[in-house]
């Protein structure tokens, strides 16, 4: 993985100490929370229900296992004792004290971590495939580009206060696990004609109110052109997009206000008039970050039969929770953060602690963080596979359910965040207990379930198979369900069935969504193959029958 | 008597907004909407003159007056308008703008002192009570920076370059 230079440690290490000299002003009165506010976001501090949030950058996921003790060090010392995953692959802290925040961002530099732009109006963390560099169909490995945009983006003199946030994803496979195509810049690696390197440009991708899927701006992009493209578009979102309406200041409003070739023009014009200015990518830049992503020192191994004599219980677990390898005798291994009973993505410290000491023996000492809030362990040396079945399971981290119906996305709601209009957590846990029976589970097969507390969308829920949006109605907790989202490979954005339903109808009316494509699927079909054929009627018809509490 | 930040030192004041109050010798800002219902008087305009854009001007409309003005003025009305930071990065790098370029309005402030620098400012006409000496220091806040940007500041070590 990237390891910080002299620059990048002086870096943080400045930062800090800026953010330290400002929490200080802020608490002797010097900057009122309003002039306060811009700063602590862009250091990733948010000012919660219960308390203060952090939230740490985990650049396109990839984390050390010194990283990941250092976390849990600082969740069991700063907080309760746990920590949140999020869809961005960054990682919350819910109950930090305002005053203690500089000491974990010195804590966090220490180990070569940042709680830099990871909110506010300005380029968040960037993320990937989580499979990078292990797809067996990859083109290239998208995160050294990822690193060279977080070091263009950070503290970026000219985009350090956009209309709005922005978010970047990079994937190097043909197919995105970035959910690249909602993103306000998505890239996607590929090759010209002769060979070279280069990306498929789209943007005007996002969730959160009017949700919209990216648009090509740009077929290939040299490599080298990669910043200055990305300055231009920037630009013209900086000088452009709308700073009148917060819910109309994303990208992708400006880019259906122009339409995609009137934005192309801008944008080109911008990028070839910056031709002398704009910095470009060095060939020795790209190749230095590069190095740090070779791939792992593999031993020769051949691939096994894990299975034969192997209990039930693991065969599933190997089935549902880990994938194929570019590498023979190795398997990538899903960590999952969905145990029944838990809030989706949270872990607690001993968890981070007992995963950091598995993937140092395990696989490379290192740990991915995935888009669906689970964790990765990457390069996992096949002959070990049951030992670090068992070990995960000691730390209630093996749930065989990656990819079902309960591996679902959910954003932390109304339990602990400001925006949110209603709880997600306890319909999880509803979810959860409704659909605990593994074998209808596997039966029921490849179902996404995405579920946000408001319009912002955290959890996704315009791209799940089956999406639930929380909604306010005169003070209670309502749930709008839509059907037929995707984010992988073929992205669509999922339609409302109908009048949303009460917090104890959300499971009850799930489960007869699903009973519809038990009855109508043929042939094998997954759930979303069943929809698309069928329509959404049938699954609107069944999910209101017998419904007493639809309003 | 209004103090300035000029490439980093606390200087007074030798330039005046229009309807200002008039001192012996002090240069004139105009906004461009002004300088545009007039452009034949400014051209002629006997001292030095300066032109002031808002957060919607278009930079380019400016192009060809360039030479002839000492000073161009960047509005920053809020911290969490940025608008100005490509303004002044379009006048400085592509239309190579070599007269004063100031940074105005309740958004200079000390913490974003070292953007607005790195983005080619020279002078910022600070926030209302916003104190001189604490901006001063924040230029040194850091020595390293990724991006490309202006002279202003001196850095250790820079990443990328254009």
């Amino acid at each position: 993985m990237y390891r910080y230079d002299e620059l990048d440690q002086a870096f943080v290490d400045e930062r800090v100490a800026e953010f330290r000299e400002q929490t200080r002003r802020h608490l002797a009165g010097e900057l009122s929370e309003d002039e306060f506010r811009p700063l602590r976001l862009r250091n990733g501090l948010y000012i919660q229900r219960h308390a203060p949030m952090l939230r740490i950058a985990i650049p396109y996921g990839l984390l050390s296992s010194r990283q990941l003790r250092k976390l849990g060090d600082i969740a069991r010392r700063y907080d309760r004792g746990y920590g949140h995953f999020t869809t961005r692959q960054n990682l919350q802290l819910n109950w930090p004290h305002l005053a203690a925040v500089p000491d974990i961002l010195a804590e966090l530099a220490s180990v070569q971590m940042h709680a830099i732009q990871t909110s506010g109006n300005c380029v968040r963390n960037v993320t990937a495939d989580h499979l990078a560099g292990i797809a067996p169909e990859e083109i290239d490995d998208p995160r050294p580009y990822c690193e060279l945009i977080r070091q263009w983006a950070t503290l970026h003199p000219e985009f350090t206060y956009l209309p709005r946030k922005f978010k970047i994803a990079v994937t190097g496979s043909p197919e995105d696990r970035a959910a690249s195509e909602v993103h306000d810049i998505g890239l996607h690696l590929t090759r010209d004609a002769e060979g070279a390197l280069g990306f498929t440009v789209l943007v005007g991708g996002g969730l959160g109110r009017a949700p919209m899927i990216g648009q090509v701006i740009r077929e290939f992009l040299p490599l080298s052109e990669l910043l200055a493209y990305l300055e231009a578009i920037l630009r013209v979102y900086n000088l452009h997009g709308r700073r009148d309406n917060l819910n109309k200041a994303r990208i992708k409003v400006l880019v259906k206000s122009l339409g995609i070739e009137r934005m192309r023009e801008e944008v080109e014009a911008e990028w070839r008039a910056s031709r002398e200015s704009a910095p470009r990518l060095r060939a020795e830049d790209v190749e230095r970050v590069r190095e740090y992503f070779r791939p792992q020192p593999y031993a020769p191994l051949e691939d096994l039969d894990v299975s034969s004599g192997r209990e039930a219980a693991f065969l599933a677990w190997y089935r549902y929770n880990t994938r194929a390898h570019r590498v023979r005798g190795y398997r990538a291994v899903f960590v999952s953060l969905k145990a029944h009973g838990a809030n989706p993505g949270d872990m607690t410290s001993e968890q981070m602690e007992g995963l950091a000491a598995l993937a140092e023996r395990s696989s490379f000492g290192l740990i991915r963080a995935t888009h669906n809030q689970n964790l990765l362990l990457a390069d996992v040396p096949q002959r070990q596979l049951y030992a670090v079945w068992q070990e995960l399971k000691r730390l209630d981290l093996a749930m065989p359910n990656i990819g079902t119906l309960t591996d679902m996305i959910a954003c932390p709601g109304l339990d602990f965040c400001s925006l949110a209009n209603a709880g997600t957590l306890g319909v999880a846990q509803q979810i959860q207990q409704r659909f605990a029976d593994l074998d209808y589970l596997y039966d029921l097969g490849d179902i996404e379930i995405k579920m946000s507390g408001c319009m912002n969308a955290c959890g996704h829920h315009h791209v799940g198979h089956i999406g639930i949006l929380g909604v306010d109605k005169h003070g209670e907790e309502w749930y709008q369900i839509s059907l037929g989202g995707s984010a992988n490979g073929f992205t669509a954005l999922g339609e409302v069935i109908g009048p949303s339903v009460a917090q104890s109808e959300v499971a009850p009316t799930i489960e007869r969504i699903v009973e519809t494509y038990r009855l109508l699927r043929v042939d094998g079909e997954r759930f979303i193959e069943t929809l698309r054929r069928v329509g959404l009627t049938p699954f609107r018809e069944r999910a209101y029958a017998a419904h007493p509490q639809a309003a | 008597m209004r103090h300035i930040l000029r490439r980093r030192e606390i200087v007074a004041d030798d330039w005046r907004h229009l309807g200002e109050e008039a001192a012996e010798g002090s240069g004139l800002i105009v906004p461009l909407s002004e300088f545009k219902r007039d452009p034949a008087r400014w051209r002629v305009w006997p001292g030095r003159l300066g032109v002031r854009l808002t957060v919607v001007d278009r930079v380019a409309e400016l192009a060809d007056e360039l030479p002839r003005l000492a000073l161009v003025a960047v509005e920053f009305p809020t911290v969490g308008d940025g608008r100005g930071y490509s303004q002044g990065r379009i006048l400085r790098e592509r239309l190579h703008f070599r007269g004063e370029l100031r940074a105005v309005g309740t958004g200079v402030r000390q913490d974003q002192a070292f953007l607005l620098a790195r983005c080619g400012f020279d002078v910022l006409e600070l926030a209302p009570g916003e104190d001189p000496e604490a901006v001063r220091r924040a230029f040194a806040r850091y020595d390293v920076a990724y991006q490309p940007g202006a002279a202003q500041v001196p850095l250790r070590r820079q990443r990328f370059f254009a």
